[in-house]
């Protein structure tokens, strides 16, 4: 998949704009969902993941075709992110309301035929908890907890977009599942 | 019993999966005797399934299509014409041709602004007005350009205006097609099918020899 994905950027890099769209495509729901959970409001997640491959795009010469691309985008994406929190903190509280809207609807039309009513009701609400509690965590802590249990990445593959030392991205896991567990303790 | 200092980091490690062996054998020995302790990983433990759950939300379907039409315009439609060619290399030397053809063409158009015509026997110019006298017989074709052309005699051949009118009198006569060009375009096109007249004469011709 990787050696598929570099050969795209090469081509993009000859200036075969379209071969970026196949790029776009491999990476977009990770990305896109990475946003989501950082910035709790799907509308946002969508703006600030388009932002992330504009970025992605524009500064294409400048990656590094021996790094991961999806460590390349991670990075940038969440660096958006987390400009976006500091710029908004105050909007916070009502940005998670809105992602629980989101969350509901979504939920709705995907679960309707697998699952009966309470069930839905309950996990929706559950999810809507959850993706609350994230978003209270401190931004250090809840873009390398999103990374780790989220997108599934390893330690050494957190430290790298973020820019961390692995040691640092330890600590701050560690710190953030404490946080969690104090807020999901009672559920 | 008094917790070891170090336990709740040995938890970490743990749920890491970086922990020695001789710190999980002091872990897994405490817990077996500490409650509190083994409540308290077990509260990590559900804090992380539950951040695991995913959250029902899918991005939007022309994600990518809007990410594409954000992407700089200059270099996308080069991109786009680079990337086209590379897949329809037969179709992009023909199109590449008729630019180029085109191109030269339409400076052509856009130099020839002065009046001209084709020289032929029996013509009068009078202001940028060809002439074909009553009674005279001009044997070819006449290509008039920014000028007009009054007919009242016999023309063997086409008569072709190129921003200019055809004035056909009664007594007039044309063996061949008349023709009116006003636009850039027209010019063009009847430039590529002379050319490819000429293209196709210079090719049965020499299929001759
Ligand atoms: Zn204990």
């Amino acid at each position: 998949m990787e050696v598929l994905i570099k050969d795209k950027i090469k081509q993009v890099l000859k200036g075969n704009q379209n071969a970026y769209s196949y790029i776009v495509e491999e990476y977009k729901d990770k990305v896109f969902y990475l946003c989501y959970r950082m910035i709790g409001n799907r509308h946002e997640a969508e703006d600030l993941a388009q932002e992330a491959f504009l970025k992605a795009y524009v500064n294409i010469k400048s990656f590094n075709l021996n790094m991961k691309f999806s460590t390349w985008i991670y990075r940038i994406a969440t660096n958006l992110c987390i400009d976006r929190i500091r710029k908004k903190k105050p909007d916070y509280y009502l940005d998670a309301e809105i992602a629980g809207t989101d969350g509901l609807n979504m939920y709705s039309q995907l679960a309707s035929d697998t699952e009966s009513p309470e069930n839905e009701v309950e996990s929706m609400e559950m999810q809507e908890t959850i993706q609350n509690e994230i978003l209270k965590l401190p931004e250090k802590y809840r873009s390398v907890i999103i990374l780790k249990y989220i997108e599934d990445l390893s330690l050494k593959e957190i430290s790298d977009p973020l820019d961390l030392p692995v040691g640092t991205v330890k600590t701050r896991i560690h710190r953030g599942r404490e946080a969690l567990r104090l807020q999901l303790r009672h559920l | 019993m008094t917790c070891p200092e170090e336990i709740v980091e040995y938890m970490h490690d743990y749920l890491d999966e970086e922990i020695s062996s001789d710190s999980e054998r002091i872990l897994k020995g405490h817990l077996q005797s500490c409650e509190d302790c083994r409540n308290y990983l077990y509260e990590l433990k559900k804090a992380v399934s539950y951040v695991k759950v995913p959250a029902s939300i899918t991005v939007s379907s022309d994600f990518t299509e809007r990410v594409m039409a954000s992407l700089p315009q200059e270099a996308k439609k080069k991109g786009k014409l680079k990337g086209w060619m590379m897949g329809h290399p037969v179709v992009s030397a023909a199109a590449l041709f008729l630019v180029l053809i085109s191109g030269a063409m339409l400076t052509s158009w856009n130099q020839g602004e002065d009046f001209s015509v084709t020289r032929q026997s029996n013509l009068i110019v009078e202001n940028h007005t060809v002439i074909v006298p009553e009674g005279k017989t001009v044997k070819g074709d006449i290509l008039v350009r920014n000028g007009d052309i009054k007919i009242e005699g016999r023309v063997q051949g086409d008569v072709t205006v190129i921003n200019g009118d055809r004035y056909l009198a009664s007594a007039g006569s044309v063996t061949g097609d008349i023709k009116e060009i006003d636009q850039a375009f027209e010019w063009l096109w009847y430039k590529i099918k002379t050319s490819a007249k000429e293209v196709s004469s210079y090719i049965t011709t020499n299929s001759f020899q």
